[in-house]
Formats: structure tokens, C-alpha cells, sequence
């Protein structure tokens, strides 16, 4: 029997020269340090000129006894090879992928902010969270004009004609208009509002008792702009009329109020002050342990059972209904909050002041 | 507000020992006395009386001259060495209004004085100077001169028992600590140590002698004394100015008397600057009782004194050596020399005048002790910018019982310190009203402040502040007559003030009241909040300006002159007087906002605002002026509405400089024109409502051809748009092409239907993508073509976008090449070919006879 040899071709029956090829492969495969490198070790033992493949086209000319023989020997020497170029395939896909990743990687200490960032002014934010507080609690927001009549301004509030805070140096007054006869010279009955009060009275009048509003807003006074003055300031009303209500209820509304605002360790105290339209009347003090100088008391805002003339201007018997009202500083209660130690900064609308409160407060 | 000095306080309430000026506000603030300011011991340390004994000026080569003087300050004095004899202070000064043997007041070495500023040994103009001759400002005395003091001269006049190195901190009062006290305006008696000798005892239970009734009752009117006539023929209100006139005499006072040094002492750690024996003790009467008072020199007086209100043209100098013009409604204190009433002697209740005012010659005086119509008094002190001690009593009502008490008091004193003798005549005007009791239900208290106060208990109280309790005229029912130093007490909510503060407000319990039915924020505020969150969230900055405006700027946003924005609301009394008027768009105090934050070197910047404008209409009317306590009728209430101008919300953005910001990206973009309208739409899209954009050539400040107006479907229009007019920028020292919008948000909110509208179907058939170029005039609006596209493709269209916009040569001079894509679906069926190509031809078509477009080739 004559076998047709080329040299480097194995036989196909030539079980150890197989084996030798099927060597030589999965060395260079496993040598093979890249996918262009894998590709030429998969031409070279793979391809239609590979030791195998030669070896493997030769089993066609051998004897038909042979022909078994060759076959259960090339056939899975040839998986063996071709399973590794595979299983080297994923490993050197995978070497790639991660260096990829690893070339693509970026600083992502680089500043990205790509688009302008906005901000809401925080006396909007803090009124904003001063009537969630209530509506939270079953109350109504109410609201009213900036520029009021004297009547709801004072009147209705128990003000007299002659009460001094009705007098030129608080209080911002309208001119008369020059095309209403007579009125040139005169003032027209407003002025800016210098509390948020008037809100009480048109509440009364306007609405079905019970009443539980509260009514933040911007109010007016003539003072000058300073570390701790502005004519330009905001509020928070608060007026709750029911039947059966006491000053317990005052107290116990303001108190759960100073938590929120302050956390739950604030405390506060009321003592004996004076308003036209509440009596008893009080000042509401809160504790504060920041306070300059060291921990102590510190004026938060007015409140008091309503005055039973605020009842009766505005229809209601003081007699079956009582209440109570009270009013916050909305500016003095942001300075407490965040330390705030001038008024400029927050009515000179510098975008640096805002933006440091962003969203929220 | 008034000043307490702790032993005189201590003179009408036993003080416990040991008491200071901190736990006395604190027992104070209990019973609603709050503390203004602990004024601590003005000064500490050695400050001496010393005697001038050599002085020698020496001109300097800065051209001042000072002096060196050597002052013995007796016990001060510098020690000798070796047994030689001690010597006095040498102490360089630079005044001049004293000389050699004036005793003055020095601070040596040691000493702080107010400020605080310490004193020490200097070198200074070639002298060691050992210590200070100090000034009324140095010692915290008054700040109205820098000259030295000479005692007996300037202070403690008359006094011969000074020496020098005798302690002048105790002399003049300067080592008390004093609190200062906020008295609110119900409680005018809290201007006396009565009131608040009063209070402490309310507060602690320690036992109080009110000096306000004393044992013996001050003398009646007798038939000689002094004539006085009462002759009001304006009241106010209907009230008579003055309702009691106590005159008495006293004769042959040393006129060199000094007032003695307690009395100084006293009165300087109230305030106030002894002055002489006379005005000192109507002064010291006046702060303990609260009884302002006054002295005539008698000599100069011309019976009889007559009450009366101020003749037009009249005028009275005043003792701050003020003329003034007075008013009618002036009550007056006038005497008749000529003619009965012929002479103005003082505004009565406020100030006295210089005619008859006691000199250091007077000998025989008249005290007057009144009590004057709050409202009356309260307004002559504003009208004359009179704020005095004596005003500000009466302005908050003055115990019309104490005159004679208090009259008395000046009497006792002038005699016993000043040698005077009393004349037995008195007058004593006195029409006071009885005060009528209140009817008061016990139970009030407990019904408004959840105090459980029995009868007995609330009795008690009452009668502590001075009320008398009468019998019981029904069950739980007593009647109150209130105190005369009360006025305030009007009813029975404010006896339970009383009740309230005596048994302490830390008594009355904290209770939450039961949650009422709310309904949570309206959708008008629900969607205010959510304009100003999606603006901040778009970039905008919110901020906030005063709405006081100069009216110069409505030129300057170059307004017309007939310019609605021109109508503002005036303010009488501006705080800057440039700026009276109030802001009719909030633009312009927005783009003060922006340059504000520009100038600070905050460059890129878009700023927002939310807040209400004021637009006053023609012809409104005056807001009448109505009573309190009474509900005003429905007319009357349609009037005081009629009267508030209309002051609608507006929003109102602005963006100066880049939009998007530059980076390592690359360059930022600036803001332009579109940045405004999305800003405008945004607010549109928040509030849900449909806006139509059309462009204004004619809206000042904005440019006319890059200004959009929006408008509502039905013509109302809601704000502008767009980038601002180059020259008004100018005027306003912006930016080039800095941009705006401004938007009436009360009028959008007003259009969102009430009803919730009805949500269309998703359709989940496949669409059919179409896009179309269309070629135009340069004049079309592309939103016209858009409508046209929609109006011809019918319900099957989805959705159309305009993805580009293109010009060039091959379309032709004064043409555009508009590209939009449209997006179609049918809901019930996947769309034929044949339906597409049906669609596009008709929107095409559309287009075509609607704007004049033809398809680009």
C-alpha cells in the first residue's frame, strides 16, 4: 500500500502525526495574543491549507478500510481545534472589551452643568412651606390686595381714626386721583397694607363660618432699607373662628407651628402684649438656642383671641363665635432659620442669595 | 420708653434683696412689661470730682491751643515721695469753657467711661497727662455739648458740699444699672414708677403702696384759687380738650435752691438732665405718678386762665425757642392780660411756652396739673413733631384722679426743698366722668382662654388691679367698675386679660383645635406655584423688588404718551421721593434687578419675578371712610371695593447673556429672542391654557420686529415677548439684545375651563411619516403655514413639526424653504397608501391657497 505524502501534510491515519498538528494548533491558539493574530492561527489551521483540513480532504483517496479508520481519527481532532479557536475567540473578545472600556473612561470630575441652573427665591419657598403647614392641618390659604382700603387696613380692625399706627410715619398713603373731583389734593382712603390683618376682615365677611385661613403675603411700612428693616416684608396671617375656640387653641396651633418651622425641640412662650384687634392679646416668644449671645428668648410674632368689635364689623355675634389670630414675620423667621444676618440680602435680588437655596429650603 | 431705676422703683413696692435690672425685666415680661435694654453702669472705676488749680494755655504748631492744668483731686492726688507732700493731677485738656478754682468731673487713670472707653496715663503734647476732664457726651449724659462740666455751673447746681476726690459716679448717678421698659400703647400708667411699682407686685405678690392714693386727700377747690375757665368750642369727637384744671400756689422759693443730690441722681438714671429745684421736682412728680405737670412763674401770670382751642393765625414760641404756627384744633393753656384769654402761655398737654417759663429768679410759682383729651393732645404733638414726656402721657391716657394728688406732691417738695411756703387757695376744675361698670360674666374667662378660675378668684384679681367688683346683679355675673388709671378696660374681654396675665399665660394649656374640613390650595394657587417651579426649573432665578417706581422710567421704556402703564398709583408719602409711584408691569423693576446683579459681575443671568402690579382706573372712587365694630351695608361695602384698584399678578422674565452655558463643551449660546417666547410659553403650558403668538411691531420696550404678543383664543391678550428695543436698553444701561417677557398671570389662570377636559384615545395602529418643504414669501409667518398644513391634512394628522428653515439663491430672492414633518394615524385602521397621498396633497393644497407656499422641487 502506497500512501501519497506531501511533506508537512500528516497522514490521516498517521494517528501521531495528528496529534502532532492538533499540538502545533492549540499552541499557537493558546499564543495567539489578539483577535488579528487568533485570525491568522485560525487560517493557518483551520483554512482550506491547514495540516488538517489537507489531511482531512486526503481521507476521500484512502482505502475504503482505511477510510473508518481516518475518519474517527481527523474528524474529532479537528472539534478539538476548532472548540479552542472558539473558547480563545470569547477570551480575547472579552480582553478587548475591557480594554475598550478602559481606554473610553472619562473624567468625571469635569463640571456639567450644560444648561442654566434656576432657583426660587427662599421667602417664596419658606411662604410656600408656611401654607402647606396649614393646609396640612385642614386650613384654607386666603388672600387679598396689596393696596387696601383704610377701612379693612384699620377700621375693621379696631384701629380708631386717631390710633397712632394710623399716622404718617408707618404708614404708606395713596394720593387722591386728580380726575376724581376733589379728590386732588386728598388721599384716596388706601394704603398699603402694613399687615396682613386686613385679610381677617374680608375673610369674615366673605366667608361661611367656621373660619381656619391663613394667609401669607407681602405687606408695607415706611421704613428705610437696612441690616434689619425693609418697607417691603411678608407675613403670615393666621385666623381660625369657631365655636368653642380658646386660647388653648391659640397656643397649641403656634406651638405645633414653631416645630415645624424650627424643629421638634422649639419652645415657645406667650406673654401679655397689646393689639387693637385681639384681646386678650399676646407676643409669641420662641427659644432660641443660637440666639447672639447666647440661648434665649426671641419675639416671633403677635397673636391673640380676636377683638369682639373685628367680630362685630364684620356681622358675626362675639357672643356664640370667638377665635383667635396671629402674625409672623416670614423674613425674621428665614434670618432665624438660616442665619441670615442682613435684610439686603434678600430684597436686593442678587442671583447668588437665591441660588444658594436652589429648589427648597 | 420709660427708664426704672431700682430704688425708686423700691420707694412703692418692697423689692426683694438683691434684685437686678435682669430678673427685674424678667418678673416684668410676665405681666406684659417687656425689657427694651439693660443699661448698665454707665461708668466704673475712679471718677472724681477735682478742682482746677492751674491752668495754662499753650498754642500748638497744628494751631489748637490746649490747656495744662494741674486739678487736685484730693485723695487722688500723686502720693510725694519720701514723705514730701502729695500732688495734684497734671491733665492736658483741649475745651476751654472752664478756668482756675472750677470744680469739674475727672476721669483718672482706670476709669471707663460709656463707649466703653478706658482712661490711662498718656503721653500727649508733651505732658503726661494723668487721666481726663471730662463733658456731658464723654459721660453718657446728653450728647448736646462737648464743653466740660462745671459742677454747680451745669450740674448739680447750687450744690456747696462738693470736694475734690469725692466719688462723682454715685454723685451723678452713674453706677446704677437701669432697665429700660416697652410700655404698649393700653398701658399709659406704665409711664410712672406708680404703674410699674404696680405691675412688679402683680407679677411677684409683693406687697405695693400705691403713692397714687395716698391717706390723706389733697385739698379741694377753694373759693380764692387761682381763676381758670374751661372754654373748648371745637371738641373733638365731641369730648371737651380738658376735663380737670388743678392750680396751687407757692410762694418764696430760694430760687438758688439746688435740688437735692437723690433727686439728681434719680432723674439722670431716668433720663432725664436735672435743670433746676422747680422744673426737677415737676419732672420727678411727673415720673413717679405719671401726672405730667407744669410751672408758671406766677409774677408773670394774668388771671384768669382759660382753656381754649388755638384762633387761626395765632402763634406761641415754644420752650425749645420754636415758633410756631399753631391750628385750630390746638388746645391751648392761655392767661389774660389784655383781655380774658388774650395771651398763649403753652399747647396744652404738650409744651409750655418761654413767655412765662420759671428762670433762676422766680420765687413764687404756679403748678397746673390737667388731664387733657387723649385724641386732642395726641394730635397737636404730631402736627408740632412734639413727642414729649408730658405728650406722650397723655396720648395714652393719664388717671384724670391724680391731679390734685399730684399737684399736692410738687407742693409738699417745693416746700420742704425749696423754702417756699403753700397758699391754702386751690383750684380745681373738675367735669371728670364717672366711669360706668362693666357687666361681666365670670365664665368669659374660661370660654376664651381655657383658664378654670373659680368667682372668688377672679374677684380677687380684679380688685388687685384696682377694679372695684360690685354685687352680683345675676348668677356667674359680677359688675366691674374699672380704675381711673384704666381706660382700656372697655369690656369684658379685657378683664379677661386681666384675669388671664395675673394667673400667668404659661397656665393656659396647649391644645391642638380639631381639624376643620379644608379643602386643600385652590387650583388658581396650585398652578401659581407650579408657573414659578417650572421657571426656576428652565434656569429663571426668582427674585423679588420693591414695586416703588420713578416715573422717569416709563420714558426711559420709552411708554407713549398715552401709554396705560403711564396711569400709576401715587403714594403720599414716598420713602424716596424719586419714587412715588406704584409699578404698573413688573419689567421695569425687574431689569433694575438685572443691572443690579450685571454690576456685581454676575454675567450670564435670567432673572424671573412673580407679584402684582397696580392699575388704578379712571375716575374711581375715593374709598369712604367708615366706622369700626359696626359690618358696613352691602353698598357700602361695593364702594370700598370700587375703590381698591385692580392689582393683577404678573411673571415677568428676563435673560441677559449666554442661556446656555459655556464650558470645556464649548462656547455657550446667548440668549436671543426665543429664549423670552419659550419663557412666555412655558408659563401658558404650566397653567394649561392655549395661547396664540402673532407679532407686535408696537409694544414698547421691545424690539419691533423680534416681539411676540400672545394672546388667548379669544383675542385677550395675556403679554409680550421678545428681545428689547436697542434704545431702551441704552437707557437703561443693559445690554445689547438682552430679552424680556411679561405675563398677566391672573388673566391666564382665569381662562382654565373648569371642567377637566375630555383625554383623546391612544391609537395603536401604525402612522405614516410624510415630510413636506414648502417654498414662501419671506413675509409669511410660519406659524400661518403650520395652521394652513393642519387645516388641509384633517383628523388624520397626528402631529406636525417644523424641522428646518432654509434660504438660498435657488429659491429665489425674498424666499423661504419651510420643512415640516408630519406624523399620521388613523384611530380605527392602519392608513392606505392611497389615504396618505390624499392627505399630503390636501395639506399642500391648503397651504398653497392660505400662504401662497408651493412644494420645493
Amino acid at each position: 500500500m502506497s500512501t501519497d505524502t506531501t511533506p508537512g501534510v500528516p497522514s490521516p491515519t498517521d494517528e501521531s502525526a495528528l496529534d502532532a498538528a492538533v499540538a502545533t494548533a492549540l499552541d499557537e491558539i493558546a499564543a495567539a495574543d489578539s483577535l488579528d493574530a487568533l485570525k491568522s492561527v485560525k487560517v493557518a489551521h483551520t483554512g482550506d491549507k491547514s495540516p488538517l483540513a489537507l489531511a482531512n480532504r486526503q481521507i476521500g483517496g484512502l482505502e475504503p478500510k482505511d477510510k473508518a479508520v481516518a475518519g474517527k481519527l481527523v474528524g474529532p481532532r479537528r472539534g478539538r481545534v476548532a472548540k479552542a479557536l472558539a473558547s480563545r475567540q470569547v477570551e480575547l473578545e472579552a480582553e478587548r472589551d475591557e480594554r475598550v472600556l478602559v481606554e473610553e473612561a472619562v473624567d468625571v470630575t469635569l463640571p456639567v452643568a450644560r444648561r442654566a441652573v434656576g432657583a426660587r427665591h427662599p421667602l417664596e419657598t419658606l411662604q410656600e412651606q408656611v401654607a402647606d403647614f396649614f393646609v396640612a392641618m385642614g386650613w384654607e390659604i386666603a388672600e387679598g390686595p396689596e393696596v387696601e382700603a383704610e377701612w379693612f387696613n384699620f377700621d375693621a380692625l379696631n384701629f380708631g381714626p386717631d390710633h397712632p399706627a394710623r399716622q404718617m410715619q408707618d404708614t404708606f398713603f395713596v394720593e387722591g386721583s386728580s380726575e376724581v373731583e376733589g379728590a386732588a389734593d386728598a388721599l384716596a382712603g388706601l394704603v398699603l397694607r402694613t399687615h396682613t390683618s386686613p385679610v381677617q376682615a374680608r375673610t369674615l365677611l366673605e366667608r361661611d363660618l367656621p373660619v381656619y385661613i391663613a394667609c401669607p403675603g407681602k405687606v408695607f411700612r415706611t421704613d428705610e432699607l437696612d441690616a434689619t428693616h425693609t418697607p417691603v416684608f411678608h407675613q403670615v396671617e393666621g385666623l381660625a373662628i369657631d365655636k368653642g375656640l380658646t386660647m388653648a387653641h391659640l397656643k397649641g396651633t403656634l406651638d405645633h407651628f414653631a416645630r415645624a418651622m424650627f424643629g421638634p425641640e422649639a419652645r415657645t412662650r406667650l406673654r401679655p402684649s397689646f393689639f387693637p384687634f385681639t384681646e386678650p392679646s399676646a407676643e409669641m416668644d420662641l427659644w432660641f438656642p443660637q440666639k447672639k449671645g447666647g440661648a434665649g428668648w426671641i419675639e416671633w410674632g403677635g397673636c391673640g383671641m380676636v377683638n369682639p368689635n373685628v367680630l362685630l364689623a364684620a356681622g358675626i355675634d362675639p357672643a356664640e363665635y370667638s377665635g383667635f389670630a396671629f402674625g409672623m414675620g416670614i423674613e425674621r423667621t428665614l434670618m432665624l432659620r438660616h442665619a441670615i444676618a442682613d435684610m439686603h440680602d434678600m430684597v436686593e435680588g442678587d442671583v447668588r442669595f437665591s441660588a444658594q437655596f436652589g429648589m427648597g429650603i | 420708653m420709660p427708664y426704672i431705676v431700682l430704688d425708686w422703683l423700691a420707694e412703692h413696692v418692697d423689692l426683694p434683696e438683691g434684685l437686678g435690672a435682669e430678673q427685674l425685666a424678667a418678673d416684668l415680661v410676665r405681666v406684659g412689661l417687656e425689657e427694651e435694654e439693660i443699661h448698665a453702669a454707665a461708668v466704673t472705676g475712679p471718677l472724681v470730682v477735682g478742682r482746677v488749680l492751674e491752668l495754662v494755655a499753650e498754642p500748638q504748631k497744628n494751631g489748637k491751643t490746649i490747656n495744662w492744668c494741674q486739678v487736685d483731686v484730693g485723695t487722688h492726688n500723686v502720693e510725694g515721695v519720701d514723705g514730701a507732700p502729695a500732688t495734684p493731677r497734671g491733665i492736658v485738656c483741649g475745651a476751654h469753657n472752664f478756668g482756675v478754682g472750677d470744680l469739674v468731673v475727672v476721669a483718672l487713670p482706670g476709669t471707663v467711661l460709656p463707649g466703653p472707653f478706658a482712661i490711662a496715663s498718656r503721653k500727649t503734647y508733651g505732658h503726661v497727662s494723668d487721666g481726663m476732664i471730662c463733658s456731658t457726651t464723654e459721660l453718657g449724659l446728653g450728647d448736646d455739648s462737648d464743653g466740660i462740666i462745671v459742677l454747680g455751673r451745669d450740674l448739680l447746681h447750687g450744690r456747696t458740699d462738693l470736694e475734690p476726690g469725692q466719688d462723682a459716679v454715685e454723685l451723678l448717678g452713674l453706677g446704677d444699672e437701669v432697665l429700660e421698659i416697652n410700655v404698649t400703647p393700653d398701658r399709659g400708667y406704665c409711664f410712672s414708677y406708680r404703674g410699674v411699682a404696680r405691675e412688679f407686685a402683680h407679677s411677684t405678690g409683693v406687697s405695693f403702696t400705691d403713692p397714687g392714693m395716698p391717706g390723706t386727700a389733697p385739698p379741694s377747690s377753694t373759693p380764692d384759687g387761682f381763676p381758670v375757665v374751661i372754654d373748648d368750642r371745637a371738641p373733638i369727637h365731641g369730648l371737651v380738650g380738658c376735663d380737670r384744671f388743678v392750680t396751687r400756689v407757692v410762694r418764696g422759693i430760694d430760687p438758688t435752691a439746688p435740688s437735692p443730690a437723690w433727686m439728681q441722681r434719680r432723674l439722670t438714671g431716668s433720663g432725664m438732665r436735672p435743670i433746676s429745684l422747680t422744673v426737677d421736682v415737676t419732672n420727678y412728680v411727673m415720673l413717679d405718678l405719671g401726672q405730667p405737670l407744669h410751672a408758671y412763674d406766677l409774677a408773670g401770670l394774668a388771671a384768669p386762665i382759660v382753656v381754649r382751642r388755638a384762633r387761626a393765625g395765632e402763634r406761641l414760641t415754644t420752650l425749645d425757642d420754636v415758633d410756631r404756627a399753631l391750628d385750630p384744633q390746638d388746645l391751648l393753656i392761655t392767661d389774660s392780660p389784655d383781655e380774658d384769654a388774650s395771651r398763649v402761655l403753652g399747647l396744652a398737654g404738650v409744651m409750655g411756652g418761654a413767655s412765662t417759663e420759671v428762670t433762676d429768679r422766680t420765687t413764687d410759682v404756679l403748678v397746673e396739673a390737667a388731664h387733657f383729651d387723649p385724641v386732642s393732645v395726641a394730635r397737636t404733638a404730631r402736627r408740632h413733631k412734639l413727642p414729649s414726656e408730658a405728650a406722650k402721657r397723655f396720648e395714652r391716657g393719664v388717671d384724670p384722679r391724680l391731679a390734685g394728688v399730684a399737684a399736692q406732691r410738687v407742693v409738699d417738695l417745693l416746700v420742704e426743698l425749696g423754702g417756699g411756703t403753700a397758699d391754702a387757695a386751690v383750684s380745681d376744675v373738675d367735669t371728670v366722668p364717672g366711669v360706668e361698670p362693666i357687666e361681666f360674666r365670670v365664665s368669659e374667662v374660661e370660654r376664651l382662654t381655657s383658664l378654670d378660675v373659680d368667682e372668688a378668684r377672679v374677684r380677687s384679681i380684679l380688685e388687685e388691679i384696682g377694679c372695684t367688683v360690685g354685687d352680683t346683679p345675676g348668677i356667674g355675673v359680677v359688675r366691674v367698675t374699672v380704675p381711673t388709671w384704666r381706660p382700656d378696660l372697655v369690656g369684658p374681654a379685657h378683664l379677661v386679660e386681666e384675669v388671664a396675665r395675673l394667673v400667668g399665660y404659661d397656665e393656659i394649656p396647649s391644645v391642638l383645635p380639631p381639624a376643620p374640613a379644608g379643602r386643600g390650595l385652590t387650583r388658581t394657587q396650585q398652578l401659581r406655584r407650579s408657573v414659578a417651579r417650572s421657571l426656576a426649573e428652565a434656569g429663571y432665578v426668582e427674585t423679588l423688588s420693591y414695586p416703588f417706581v420713578d416715573p422717569a422710567q416709563h420714558d426711559a421704556l420709552r411708554l407713549a404718551a398715552d401709554d396705560p402703564r403711564r396711569r400709576a398709583l401715587r403714594l403720599a408719602n414716598p420713602l424716596a421721593g424719586d419714587r412715588p409711584e406704584m409699578r404698573t408691569s413688573l419689567l421695569g423693576t425687574l431689569l433694575e434687578t438685572l443691572r443690579r446683579n450685571l454690576g456685581r459681575g454676575n454675567d450670564d443671568v435670567a432673572l424671573y419675578e412673580i407679584g402684582r402690579v397696580t392699575c388704578p382706573e379712571a375716575g374711581a372712587p375715593v374709598a369712604p371712610q367708615l366706622p369700626g365694630g359696626v359690618r358696613p351695608t352691602e353698598d357700602q361695602l361695593a364702594v370700598l371695593a370700587a375703590a381698591v384698584p385692580a392689582q393683577p399678578r404678573r411673571v415677568a422674565g428676563v435673560v441677559a447673556g449666554n442661556a446656555d452655558p459655556r464650558g470645556w463643551w464649548g462656547p455657550g449660546r446667548a440668549g436671543d429672542w426665543t429664549d423670552a417666547l419659550a419663557g412666555a410659553r412655558l408659563v401658558a403650558d404650566r397653567v394649561g391654557v392655549d395661547v396664540i403668538v402673532s407679532s407686535d411691531t408696537d409694544h414698547a420696550p421691545w424690539h419691533p420686529g423680534r416681539c411676540a404678543r400672545l394672546s388667548l383664543v379669544d383675542g385677550t391678550v395675556v403679554g409680550h415677548a421678545g428681545e428689547l428695543h436697542p434704545k431702551a436698553l441704552e437707557n437703561l444701561g443693559l445690554p445689547a439684545r438682552t430679552v424680556a417677557f411679561e405675563v398677566d398671570l391672573d388673566v391666564l389662570l382665569d381662562a382654565v375651563e373648569a371642567e377637566p377636559f375630555a383625554a383623546r384615545p391612544v391609537s395603536t395602529f401604525p402612522a405614516a411619516k410624510e415630510d413636506l418643504a414648502l417654498v414662501v414669501e419671506e413675509s409669511v409667518p410660519a406659524d400661518q403655514v403650520r395652521q394652513a398644513l393642519v387645516d388641509g391634512a384633517g383628523d388624520l394628522l397626528e402631529h406636525v413639526e417644523l424641522f428646518d428653515v432654509f434660504r438660498g439663491e435657488q429659491l429665489g430672492e425674498g424666499r423661504k424653504s419651510l420643512a415640516f414633518a408630519l406624523r399620521l394615524r388613523a384611530a380605527d385602521r392602519t392608513l392606505s397608501a392611497d389615504e396618505v397621498v390624499e392627505v399630503r396633497r390636501a395639506a399642500v393644497a391648503a397651504a398653497q391657497e392660505q400662504t401662497g407656499a408651493t412644494l420645493r422641487a
